[in-house]
């Protein structure tokens, strides 16, 4: 660990508040150092061991720096639902918290009834500020969250499956019958997609600036949206499937299939980086929690689990079925099917969800999609006859960054961020299902290739084992010449050492084919080869 | 029940009147920011390359000699000043700022070999292979002054005239003598025409002479006998001598770490030393093609500038074996002499053909006033692209100088002579009895020995 404790010699007897606040703040700074110190023991170099060694103690102190300042720059507490006596939370109604929470909150609690067009489905852009619906008659609209205004509404008269922000609320993507469109905030259409083809699901890859696609013959697309380049477009060789989510964590993209199986993807092979059977019937959701390494899917076999993604092994599994499924920023998890939400939390710490709230909405409406609104402790919830929001104490995060996503964001410093994520916009190949190896050495590979002084040893040895093993029969009647058993000898050495000159050999061969292979084709005939 | 919801109004979170700065809110937490790594590896990426677009090191050249400039000397008291001495006998006190002459000091009828300026900056002394030692005035230098077109000449406030010509001279850093080399080392004060003391070792020509900073009465000097030798002048004695293999031209202590000094040597490196422990040396200085000629210590004792005989000019950090920077230009010819300005952001070398050259020490850096923001970022790029340099992509990016074509084969050269006398070494060691070759670093090989 990069952190050593100070006050080691002094003062070892502190007041219990000391100790706890101390206590407190090894918790936080556990986080804020992301991950273990370096073993600096198996450096022999010592002018690198010396620079590591100050660097790790900066890293402490930064650590500590940032424990301690949480105190005053964090202003908000989180939210939290508590029952009390034989009360139990997931028994407690809406209307019910509407009672005790204020009148800016209560405005949270809505209902939108549109029946004639189709199931909504819904995007938020990572503030939580602006809100974009799409309703399957073709019905698009984006929301104002905070003033509860409608910016743009407009109709495009066919089928749209999916929609999905772009970097921020200005570009918005829709999955349209034939192709995937992307539209401006005032609804003027930018780009018509026809590589994709139909799509069913559409998501963004916000650091990679990556807009990937899963249409109807089972194809994924990624394309560049800042310069419209296709960076890949690969067969994932299972057919249709319309669960797509992206892990936020590492910019992986995982598609579910019809055969209980789970794909995940990078924009850079053709092959999926992951394979896994989860269900016994088709996968039917998908969500990704934002540490990276939790992931809940459901299936047609009417169970959902709970994946540990760093050793691919069932965490938990719970009975029930889920049309859609989605993460909270504080690990809530909402499940929803048919006309019932239910939102299971862990509270436990140990990675076990139990029942939290409930929420069933009119009998008939068929839930579409449910979203966790980011920074609020509200949940969107778009359905067949429109959308619907709700209140879910603890749900959001309730410190924001203004320099990461911030609902209060002006026009000035939309572009500005605009501009800063631009120029740390990732390449591709960074997608990776482990995204700290940058950086890291390849680990030695475990058996080292031998030097040549070691072959050779090795080669005298095989010679000497050779010539020691002969063992010639006494052969009578002028059969045991000493020419011909000087000649056994040197046929025995020269098999011993067969194996080893045609592994040198080999090996200068795959050099000149290398070589040979560097000069272009009308040029290769030209190369003499030496003798 | 006990129910809280987040909520915000809005006018805790925005400003008020738009005289206001915006509100920021930070939370450090790492699970808001996702990729972390990569992010921080394509800035350091950008940073590298960006730092090569503004590295344009070379700030200005001030010509007026009429021979090669063979000497310079800072004034410890006027930062914007510099004093240079030519192989005519021209000796001059530049304004920096400005790049042009302040004043003249003629009178010199040969070479001048050595410039120092007094503790209090008001003396300059002069000396040269005249035999002369002169004392001059300094004027203090004001606008006023660089305002007259005709160069202002000033008369010398002493002249001494001694036995042989002298190679370099230096003032203490705190006290009133300076010190001459020459057949011997001589110590003179200002108002002495003759030296108080002289110490001699051996029978060759002293060709460098430099008071200790921390240490007002021990110096070091080199002389053509290839030793490096220290004077104490409290015991009327030499104290050390060290032989090398090759001579030593020049010689500068690290001014916060005074018992460091590292020596600028005639076989392409510099070798500095730990004045108390002088049988091996503490780091070894390779990038030169040829005699190193000056080297001067940056005032934050972390980087000094070596100006060699093969045309360029290097920066090292004091305790790397290779430079961090090195500068030339077609026009530059052998440099004879560098200097670390005293705000250790900018590198004077004088050279062959007749001017001095400004440099910036840091070859992208932005010059002037820099806003606050301005500065973080900086040193924000500055230290993602050190966390990240070692990395293939950016370390070509970062490590990428252009040398001129000679320099460039020269090296080649060198590593292949280094690389064919090692092989052969480790041939013999190899068919040696074992243990019977010990292996003798770097740092002792070049030094025959240490003498009381």
């Amino acid at each position: 660990m990069g952190v050593r404790k100070e006050d080691d010699t002094s003062a070892k007897i502190m007041a219990p508040k000391e100790q706890e606040i101390s206590d407190e703040i090894e918790i936080k700074v556990k986080k804020y150092l992301r991950g273990e110190g370096a073993n600096l023991e198996v450096l022999h170099d010592k002018k690198l061991k010396g620079q590591l060694a100050v660097r790790e103690e900066l890293y402490g102190k930064s650590a500590k720096a940032a424990a301690k300042a949480e105190k005053w720059l964090m202003p908000s507490e989180g939210g939290y639902l508590e029952a009390e006596g034989i009360e139990k939370t997931w028994r407690i109604k809406q209307e019910a918290i509407a009672r005790e929470v204020d009148i800016l909150s209560r405005k949270n609690q809505y209902d939108i009834v549109l029946p004639e067009l189709g199931p909504y489905t819904m995007d938020f852009t990572s503030s939580g500020r602006y809100m974009a619906v799409a309703g399957r008659k073709g019905h698009l609209a984006i929301i104002d969250m905070k003033s509860m205004g409608l910016i743009k509404e407009f109709q495009v008269r066919e089928t749209v499956r999916d929609v999905v922000f772009l970097h921020n609320e200005q570009f918005f993507a829709a999955a349209q019958k034939k192709y995937p469109y992307i539209y401006n905030r005032d609804g003027t259409e930018l780009h018509c997609l026809k590589e994709h083809g139909a799509i069913m699901k559409l998501q963004f890859l916000t650091n990679h600036f990556l807009l990937a696609s899963v249409n109807k013959f089972g194809q994924l697309h990624y394309q560049d949206v800042t310069t419209g380049q296709m960076v890949g477009n690969y067969r994932t060789g299972h057919g249709r499937s319309d669960v797509m989510q992206v892990n936020p964590f590492n910019g992986v993209v995982a598609l579910g299939h019809s055969n209980g199986s789970l794909s995940m993807w990078k924009p850079t092979s053709s092959a999926p980086l992951i394979k896994m059977l989860c269900h016994h019937g088709p996968v039917s959701a998908l969500a990704f929690h934002s540490n990276g390494h939790l992931m809940a899917t459901a299936g047609m076999d009417r169970k959902i689990k709970l994946w540990d993604l760093r050793k691919f092994k069932v965490l938990q599994t719970i009975t029930g079925h889920a049309k859609t499924l989605d993460f909270s920023q504080k690990g809530l998890l909402a499940a929803s099917t048919g006309s019932f939400v239910q939102i299971l939390g862990d509270f436990s710490g140990s990675q076990n969800y139990s029942r939290y709230m409930n929420q069933s909405i009119v009998k008939g409406y068929q839930v579409q999609k449910v979203l966790f609104r980011p920074y609020e402790d509200v949940l969107g919830i778009g359905h067949s006859m429109g959308w619907s929001s709700i209140l879910i104490p603890g749900s959001g995060e309730p410190n924001f960054d203004s320099w990461v996503a911030n609902p209060f964001e002006t026009s000035k410093q939309r572009r500005e961020k605009e501009v800063k994520s631009l120029l740390d916009k990732l390449p591709p190949e960074t997608v990776m299902l482990d995204p700290r190896k940058i950086g890291t050495m390849r680990p030695m590979r475990k058996k080292e290739k031998p030097s040549k002084q070691e072959r050779e040893a090795e080669m005298d040895a095989a010679v000497a084992d050779a010539k020691n093993s002969i063992t010639r029969k006494k052969k009578t009647k002028g059969r045991n010449k000493p020419s011909k058993r000087s000649k056994k000898v040197q046929e025995a050495v020269e098999r011993a050492k067969r194996p080893f000159l045609e592994e040198e050999s080999s090996q200068k061969k795959k050099q000149k084919i290398s070589e040979q292979s560097e000069l272009p084709k009308s040029l290769q005939r030209f190369v003499r080869k030496a003798a | 029940m006990k129910v809280k919801v987040i909520s915000r109004s809005t006018d805790e979170f925005t400003r008020e009147r738009s005289q206001d700065l915006q509100r920021v809110f930070r939370n450090f937490d790492p699970n808001l920011r996702t990729q972390e790594k990569a992010v921080e590896y394509v800035r350091a990426l950008n940073a590298a390359k960006l730092e090569k677009i503004f590295a344009r090191p070379f700030v200005g050249a001030m010509d007026g000699h009429i021979d090669a400039v063979s000497c310079m000397a800072k004034n410890p008291n006027h930062l914007k000043g510099i004093f240079s001495g030519s192989m005519d006998g021209d000796v001059r006190l530049w304004d920096l700022a400005s790049r042009q002459t302040v004043c003249q000091f003629p009178g010199h009828q040969g070479a001048v070999r050595g410039l120092t300026a007094s503790t209090d900056g008001r003396i300059l002394v002069s000396c040269g292979t005249d035999c002369t030692v002169r004392l001059w005035n300094v004027p203090l230098a004001t606008v006023t002054d660089s305002d007259d077109s005709s160069d202002n000449s000033v008369k010398p406030l002493a002249v001494y005239v001694w036995k042989n010509a002298f190679w370099a001279v230096d003032h203490q850093w705190n006290g009133d003598l300076f010190a001459t080399a020459g057949a011997q080392v001589d110590i003179w004060d200002h108002n002495r025409s003759q030296p108080v003391n002289s110490f001699e070792w051996g029978k060759d020509t002293v060709i460098s002479v430099r008071f200790n900073p921390g240490e007002p009465n021990v110096l070091a000097t080199s002389a053509s006998d290839r030793s490096i030798t220290i004077y104490d002048l409290r015991m009327s004695s030499p104290a050390r001598k060290l032989i090398m293999r090759t001579k030593t031209n020049s010689i500068a202590w690290n001014p916060m770490e005074p018992m460091n000094f590292t020596a600028a040597n005639e076989d392409c490196s510099c070798y500095s030393y730990d004045a108390r422990k002088l049988d091996e040396a503490r780091c070894v200085h390779k990038d030169h093609v040829s005699a190193v000629m000056d080297i001067d210590y940056s005032p934050t004792g972390r980087e000094f500038v070596t100006g060699s005989y093969d045309r360029t000019v290097r920066i090292f950090q004091f305790n790397a074996g290779h430079s961090r920077e090195v500068y030339h230009t077609k026009r530059m010819q052998r440099v004879f002499c560098v200097k670390f300005s005293c705000d250790g952001s900018y590198v004077i070398s004088g050279s062959d053909d007749t001017n001095l050259r400004i440099w910036k020490a840091k070859a992208s850096e932005q010059l002037g006033v820099l806003l606050p923001r301005e500065r973080r970022n900086q040193e924000y790029l500055e230290a993602v692209k050190n966390r990240y340099k070692h990395l293939p992509e950016v370390k070509r990016i970062v490590r990428h100088r252009h040398l001129p074509k000679p320099i460039y084969k020269a090296s080649a050269l060198r590593r292949i002579m280094t690389e064919a006398e090692r092989k052969k070494e480790e041939r013999r060691r190899a068919h040696s009895a074992p243990g019977s070759m010990p292996r003798v670093p770097l740092r002792k090989k070049r030094i025959i020995k240490e003498i009381e």
